[in-house]
């Protein structure tokens, strides 16, 4: 196997507030003239990158992950040369193609098929290449009917879809691909994760960045959790997105203490302090076992009087597949007016069915009345969810058999024997 | 420095789409289109022959004043209309460049590229105005592609010290009309060199645009070549293109992080 991409002691610095001072010479005159012979006051210092070293062979398809600000972006512009290291290394073999942002460097004006020269040419495209693969590209991308209107009249799915197409048809020997697939419809994110599928049997590398653990643990051969700008973890992808989602998770399973958690975000007048899950007698419920009753039980603290705010909370996967949203806007609740202090709200489930694994919650607090955001805790809170015997059979029913069940019975009165057999797991609960 | 000219001699499929893109762009929804690139120089010509060759009576070396003044707005159009174009570039297409790793160059390049098809179309009325004017033909004006030439050249090497200033420093968007605006009144458009004082005569000549005027001129209408002007005028346009790109080498890896 030939390596692909060696990456050695690779380092990237930026000085906070830096940027906004000096793009004005004005300041800098001014300061100079204030205080000729004073230093310059020391600058807030980030490393969005520290020391990360390491290999990816020629073939290999690399799934990136790490929370937001981790540096997964900034490793990405300094593979694809957009931006230069502080320090250290990279070599890459080969053509390098990134697609950081569909159809970047789109223009407005020109029509779709004069963005796709544009675009093909400044991605690395001869022109013949380009006109020996329109047709492909105008296929895949679906906008035939549209190719001769300027994109100003695309809708944002029109242009992805075209951007991707180009990108597609760029046969890279390096691909890099930054949370391409956040947008566009469900068919168009199959399509495209069909074309990365077929570019990683042509024995293309492939470095995929996404918040979306079940692409990555589809396409992905091996997985790379960057932390505060280090490598955290570097393995198989499924240890990988497991020690990554784990990370998220505390320790006790039946309440969850909120107030020092990090990464949250919101102008935080009222903040979600605390989660607990309880039986129907509002006891700390420490085992939770699909198909029984849960209540979730959020508290909050309010620091003001809080006007119509909405509490909204959805379900994760442990490979971060979203399974339900569900919150006081969705219920049509109209919740007039949070005191200042502390409370709580409940959340009933009668029968929790999903199937025994890890789930993880992300709580939002946002307004009613405008677009402010209060508090959000991503994959905040998990819930273990044990097996139960939710049929009624002593089958072990685990994850292997899907995340969720409904209340069933099979009818066998067909079959000529006259035998039925009626169990609904509702019914046990 | 040769691997930059070879990268940007690799990339110049780049350079011709990023270039016709800013052609088409900039004529879409015109409904005179390309008849801008004359309308503009044509009129100023107007204005200053009745305005100065008219009232003010000021000479022009012999040639009719219209076409004197005409041939010079070619290229000071071409100048002042491009440098701007070219100093603006990089913030221009800043999404190009924190997505897309390509030579840099290519972006002042392609907007220095562009400007000339402006200067084609303008060049076509100057062809007509020295028919209508009966100018004899003479085998110098072969050799005005050189002062073009050196015009985009001039273009380049002002143009990249500007745009990388540019993208840390956003006064320059600013500099450049205000500086165009003056330079319009220190080159020898309106007026001969002649015209002025002697001693002020050699401060004009650290313009490079004297130069090229004047040499421009000289090509189309014969007469008195000042080879000193001709000469500082290269001097300084190489000088300004070392500067420019020496100054945009250095400065190119920290755009994306800037712009």
């Amino acid at each position: 196997m030939t390596e692909s991409i060696t990456v050695e002691n690779l380092s990237k610095r930026y000085e906070l507030g830096a940027l906004q001072e000096e793009t004005q010479l004005r300041d800098q005159l001014v300061r100079l003239l204030r205080a000729p012979f004073r230093k310059r006051a020391p600058k807030e210092i980030l490393w969005a990158l520290h020391d990360v070293s390491f290999t990816v062979e020629q073939g290999e398809v690399v799934g990136i992950i790490g929370r937001n600000g981790a540096g997964k972006s900034t490793l990405l512009k300094i593979l694809s040369k957009i931006t230069y290291p502080t320090s250290g290394r990279v070599r890459a073999r080969g053509r390098v193609a990134a697609l950081l942002e569909v159809g970047a460097g789109f223009h407005e004006e020109l029509t779709g098929r004069e963005n796709i020269f544009l675009n093909g040419s400044i991605m690395g495209m001869k022109k013949k290449e380009v006109d020996a693969k329109l047709e492909a590209i105008v296929e895949f991308s679906g906008m035939a009917r549209f190719i001769d209107t300027p994109i100003k009249h695309y809708s944002s799915g029109m242009r992805s879809r075209l951007g991707f197409a180009v990108a597609a048809h760029l046969e890279p020997d390096v691909l890099i691909v930054d949370e391409v697939l956040a947008v566009g419809d469900a068919v168009f994110q199959k399509k495209c994760i069909s074309a990365m599928h077929d570019m990683r049997g042509g024995g293309r590398t492939v470095l995929f960045v996404s918040h979306n653990m079940a692409a990555v643990e589809n396409l992905c051969s091996r997985g790379m959790w960057i932390a505060n700008g280090r490598i955290q973890l570097d393995g198989p992808v499924h240890e990988v997105i497991e020690a990554y989602m784990a990370s998220f998770a505390s320790a006790d399973s039946a309440f969850s203490e909120l107030t020092a958690a990090e990464g949250r975000r919101g102008s935080g007048e009222i903040r979600f302090t605390r989660v607990e899950f309880l039986s129907t007698d509002r006891d700390l419920q420490t085992v939770t076992r699909c198909g029984k009753s849960l209540v979730i039980r959020l508290h909050y603290r309010a620091s003001k009087p809080i006007e119509r705010p909405a509490f909204a909370l959805r379900l994760y996967t442990e490979l971060g597949t979203l399974v339900t949203d569900t919150g006081t806007w969705l219920h049509g609740l109209d919740i007039p007016l949070v005191p200042v202090g502390d409370g709580y709200l409940d959340l009933e489930i009668d029968s929790l069915n999903l199937l025994p694994g890890r789930y993880y919650f992300s709580l939002k607090l946002d307004s009613c009345l405008e677009t402010r955001v209060y508090d959000a805790l991503e994959h905040a809170v998990h819930l273990d969810v044990e097996e139960a015997p939710i049929y009624g059979s002593s089958r072990r029913i685990d994850s292997r058999y899907g995340l969720v069940f409904f209340p069933q019975r099979w009818r066998l009165d067909g079959i000529g024997s006259g035998a039925a057999i009626d169990v609904s797991p509702a019914a046990s609960g | 420095m040769g691997q930059w000219v070879s990268e940007i001699w690799h990339s110049r499929e780049i350079l011709y789409f990023l270039a016709w893109r800013d052609v088409k762009v900039r004529y879409k929804q015109a409904a005179l289109g390309v008849a801008w690139a004359v309308l503009q120089p044509l009129f100023t010509m107007i204005t200053f022959a009745f305005f100065f060759g008219k009232l003010a009576g000021i000479p022009s070396d012999g040639v009719p004043y219209p076409l004197f003044s005409y041939s010079a707005l070619l290229l000071w159009t071409y100048f002042s209309v491009t440098l701007s174009q070219v100093g603006n570039s990089l913030v221009a297409n800043s999404s190009l460049i924190t997505k897309i790793y390509f030579p840099r160059v290519l972006l002042p390049a392609a907007a220095a590229f562009g400007g000339l098809l402006d200067l084609v179309v303008s060049s076509v009325f100057l062809i007509g105005m020295l028919l209508y004017y009966h100018m004899t033909p003479r085998w110098t004006m072969l050799l005005t592609p050189i002062f073009v030439g050196q015009t985009v050249l001039l273009v380049m090497g002002a143009g990249m010290l500007l745009a990388a200033l540019n993208v840390r420093y956003r006064d320059v968007k600013y500099t450049i009309p205000f500086v165009t605006q003056i330079g319009l009144f220190v080159t020898p458009i309106i007026y001969p060199v002649t015209f002025l004082p002697h001693r002020f005569q050699s401060w004009l000549a650290l313009n490079p645009m004297t130069g090229v005027i004047e040499g421009f001129r000289a090509c189309l209408f014969g007469g008195h070549v000042d080879w000193d002007v001709l000469g500082c005028s290269w001097i300084v346009t190489l000088l300004l293109l070392l500067i420019g790109s020496w100054h945009f080498r250095s400065t190119e890896r920290v755009f994306a992080d800037l712009v």
